[in-house]
């Protein structure tokens, strides 16, 4: 099993509605977030083009997070799903400082690291994550690309694609559809 | 949108003593305790839920409404069976919750006094609020008539109290999504193929082949099923062919963009419509069959070539063919999309007119791909007595302009400053679920009309600016918190659905319904309101479609058959709504009215040396001025930006986030600063911002002072001569980089 969430860059509007969706479904205080929606442009009036994408933790293989956790509080469980152990995480923020993709925030009452977990709580009901549930615009998919039949794995097969920060070496497992 | 994730995130300075260090048992997460308390909530066993339709735009998603064991409101997620959202609410819908939880929201009942010679309001009780509006709708009607008490309203609660005026004997009504908004397109589309577009538009995007978007920012406007429509589109492969001089969120996912300059779409038209009856890429037998004056079309587009319209556009002559042939080749399954915001230089109904047309010639007006016929269900209306007949009204305020069909709102406005229009003199104004400062331009006058008018009340949820200026204000519950008609909107499936109160009612606000009730058994109109609970109305009405109140509850959502056919069979003997039964390419009723038959260009004003167009337009996350307070989704958007072309920025000197003043071409200047955003997404003779920000009233805790409103800006408004449409895309604007206001501030 491992989980990934691919993207549609060509489907995206950039409503942020994964951002208010995952507020919600994972009690988010007001002013962080754990997704959130970026913006490209490249190229001189009037031959413009425009990325818009919804970002978030990208569940590295090699996740520097975790290699840098003095406590053990992140760690990766089965799936490759990187989660924070709350009550063991002491808010170091080595984590923060280390993640190339800036997906961790400190909780503002609870003092812990904080970041998408893909749902995880949902993954084991069977259910998609809420921002993959909820986009308007079916840009988002989630499955295991153990398994060569899945949707995730059969549009990374025939569509072209990339991850963020490839430099960084982490092996991400999110991945964006592109032109 | 633009959202960086390092300024998103606040870090806090918290420092580590708080953190927890105790390890909890072993769970299902191991030590994830948080995790299990999400399993809890959101996905284990059984949840309060309770089925609504959204209102925080009016595409009216039906929707599932989640509460916690104390009955307060935590998500908001959409109806799985529901043909509006296909159970994915958009970000408005989801951050519905915040409507409901945001505490700047009208608490009381509040009554303008006067305290020491100042102005300000004081809570009242509902009995007093209510017995001094009706005791002014009395005052009014008996000193100059119930007409002089005019209704300017929006959504739900505009519909209770158009009840209420109606049986009170008052038809002067309107609303600012006609005349500010939608009109015109339903002005052009009705007189050359016979048919309202209406909300939501019969678009059949999920199927179209090729879609043509004329100013039309879908994604950006996020009106549900079209946005997931489009998305199918665009993994169907479909054309999509867009014009705009910025390059909107549609634009950068379309195969053509067409960034025209500014006010000249009427000229790229004709001329589209030039290359398709000039290298004969219309369907013959079905212009022959359904087409009226064709010939005259033809002779009036000969000259109108692409080389000419290439003058005027700004686009080149080979990509106006080229996108004219692609529209023919998937034809009929072709959209030329009518757009929603449509009144921009004032010919907005002949410019609608020639996207009808241009539909008309491409045959996919009724065909699958194109335009589909909507059908909603035939669900009778709660019994009461006849409503008096007025001796005048919107119509006759509105007479000048012979194809308006709903209130013009700027009209009722103008007749409200004594003087402007003795003959329908208004004298008193209910305001519902509109804040008219933001919605209508020219703030001078509504200021003028507000002064001159005896009495306003306002009903709102929030205090809008408009609240400022009402003698009485009556805080209405949310979507959330009331019953309000079931929704039966026309689509491809007919289907109802159902809101009811999720949730209590917080503080004292109340659901318009019962305040039209309550008002009307003070107005002697018991007869036209004769149920105790709104649920009573739904209960009979379900009843007499052989639903119920309980099978609504369970469903959501009731879907039912179609009567009749989605489509328009080929060769059908089919009849346009249309004097002539055809498709009108040219309009005896317009020529008779002394109008043109045929859609003309006309040139419009451009902006002077150092000036720029002042363009507007949607945030997804908001739905204009009614959501940026909004807890939820004020942390997603919380200012509109000055786009501003680099070019521009280089000659005056600007920088991203440096903060600049406006002045429009009448010398008004903004009040509050707005950031620039340097841009190659916006042409070098306009600039572009986000409309519903600015707000000027402080109860707005979040969103006061935040951005600036560009209606604030719109003082020059041209006025569509067929229905009375104000025209907003032709004020233009000087960038300031000092405060204007810094000598008059102390």
């Amino acid at each position: 099993m491992r989980y990934a969430m691919v993207i549609d860059t060509l489907k995206c509007v950039g409503c942020s509605d994964c951002v208010v969706a995952c507020q919600t479904e994972n009690n988010v205080p007001m002013g962080y977030c754990r997704d959130w929606v970026t913006e490209t442009v490249d190229g001189t009036y009037p031959n413009v083009e425009l990325e818009l994408k919804s970002e978030r933790c990208n569940h590295c293989d090699n996740a520097p997070c975790v290699r840098c956790c003095p406590t053990g509080a992140s760690h990766i469980v089965e799936g490759g799903v990187v989660l924070v152990t709350h009550d063991e995480c002491i808010g170091c923020g080595a984590c923060i400082e280390a993640c190339p993709y800036d997906a961790r925030y400190q909780h503002p009452e609870g003092g812990y690291v904080d970041k998408c977990t893909f749902c995880h709580h949902r993954l084991e009901k069977g259910q998609n994550p809420a921002c993959v549930e909820v986009c308007p615009t079916k840009c988002m998919y989630f499955g295991d690309l153990d398994d060569p039949t899945s949707e995730v794995s059969s549009l990374l097969q025939t569509r072209k694609h990339k991850v963020l920060a490839p430099e960084a070496g982490t092996s991400p497992n999110v991945y964006y559809l592109i032109k | 949108m633009t959202t960086s994730r390092r300024k998103f995130i606040k870090i806090s300075a918290l420092g580590l003593g708080g953190v927890a260090a105790s390890t909890s048992a072993l769970n299902m997460f191991g030590a994830n305790t948080y995790l299990d308390k999400l399993v809890k909530q959101n996905v284990a066993g059984e949840f309060n839920k309770t089925a609504t339709y959204c209102e925080v735009c009016f595409w009216k998603c039906a929707a599932w409404a989640y509460t916690n064991d104390e009955g307060e409101i935590i998500k908001i997620k959409g109806n799985e069976t529901d043909p509006h959202c296909y159970g994915r609410l958009c970000p408005r819908g989801t951050g519905g919750v915040g409507m409901y939880n945001d505490e700047d929201r009208l608490k009381t009942p509040l009554i303008r006094t006067t305290v020491d010679g100042k102005q300000t309001f004081r809570k009242a009780s509902w009995k007093e609020a209510l017995d001094l509006i009706a005791s002014k709708m009395t005052a009014i009607k008996s000193k100059y008539g119930a007409e002089s008490f005019a209704l300017l309203k929006h959504g739900s609660p505009g519909s209770h109290l158009e009840h209420l005026f109606k049986a009170y004997g008052s038809d002067t009504i309107a609303e600012p999504a006609y005349a500010q908004c939608r009109g015109p397109r339903e002005t052009g589309f009705e007189l050359t193929l016979g048919s309202w577009i209406g909300s939501p538009e019969p678009t059949d995007i999920r199927d179209t082949k090729c879609l043509v978007l004329i100013g039309s920012h879908i994604g950006e406007n996020m009106h549900n099923s079209q946005v997931q429509e489009m998305s199918d589109a665009i993994d169907n492969n479909a054309t999509i062919i867009t014009v705009d001089p910025r390059l909107s969120t549609a634009a950068s996912k379309s195969q053509h963009w067409l960034a025209i300059k500014p006010a000249t779409d009427i000229a790229l038209l004709l001329a589209w419509m030039h290359v398709i009856i000039e290298e004969k890429l219309y369907d013959k037998a079905y212009i022959e069959k359904y087409g009226y004056g064709f010939k005259e079309l033809k002779e009036h587009v000969k000259d109108l070539t692409p080389e000419w319209a290439y003058g005027i556009t700004t686009i080149k002559p080979e990509k106006i063919r080229e996108t004219a042939r692609l529209m023919a080749a998937a034809a009929p399954s072709v959209i030329v999309h009518p757009g929603r915001h449509v009144v921009w230089y004032g010919d907005d109904s002949q410019r609608e007119r020639a996207i009808a047309m241009l539909n008309g010639l491409l045959g996919s007006w009724g065909k699958r791909g194109g335009f589909y016929f909507k059908e909603k269900v035939d669900l009778p209306k709660f019994p009461h007595p006849a409503y008096p007949k007025p001796k005048w009204g919107w119509e006759e305020i509105g007479a000048k302009y012979p194809y308006a069909e709903m209130g013009i709102t700027s009209e009722l406005i103008k007749s409200s400053i004594p003087g402007e229009d003795d003959e329908h003199p208004i004298k008193a104004w209910i305001i519902a679920g509109t804040n008219l400062i933001n919605t209508v331009p020219k703030r001078e006058m509504i200021l003028k009309a507000m002064d001159a008018v005896e009495f306003i009340a306002v009903v709102d949820t929030m205090p809008m600016e408009i609240t400022g200026y009402a003698d009485v204000v009556l805080p209405e519950c949310t979507y959330l918190e009331r019953y309000d008609g079931i929704r039966n909107a026309a689509k491809r499936t007919p289907s109802l659905a159902l809101r009811q109160p999720v949730a209590k009612p917080k503080y004292d606000s109340k659901p318009a319904w019962w305040m039209c009730k309550q008002l009307g058994e003070r107005l002697g109109l018991h007869d036209y309101f004769q149920y105790d609970d709104f649920e009573d109305i739904i209960k009979w009405q379900l009843e007499q479609v052989g639903s119920s109140l309980e099978e609504m509850k369970r469903l959501g959502v009731k879907k039912f058959e179609r009567k009749t056919p989605l489509y328009m069979e080929d060769g059908e003997d089919f009849e346009f709504g249309t004097n002539s039964g055809k498709i009108e390419f040219y309009s005896d009723d317009l020529a008779s009215n002394g109008f043109d038959p045929i859609p003309v260009y006309t040139a419009h004003p451009e902006p002077p040396q150092g000036f720029y167009r002042l363009n507007y337009g949607r945030a997804p996350m908001h739905t204009f001025s009614r959501t940026t307070n909004n807890p939820n989704l004020f942390a997603l958007k919380s200012e509109n930006k000055l786009w501003v072309n680099p070019k521009i920025a280089r000659i005056i000197g600007l920088k991203n986030d440096q903060l600049v003043w406006l002045q429009n071409q009448d010398g008004i200047d903004s009040t509050f600063s707005i950031k620039v955003r340097v841009t190659e997404r916006i042409r070098y003779d306009s600039v572009y911002m986000y409309h519903g920000f600015g707000h000027t009233n402080k109860k707005l805790s979040r969103a006061f002072g935040k951005g600036e409103s560009d209606t604030l800006m719109m003082s020059k408004i041209p006025v569509d001569p067929l229905m009375g449409g104000t025209a907003l895309r032709g004020n233009f604007v000087k960038i300031l980089t000092e405060d204007p206001h810094k000598n008059s501030k102390v």
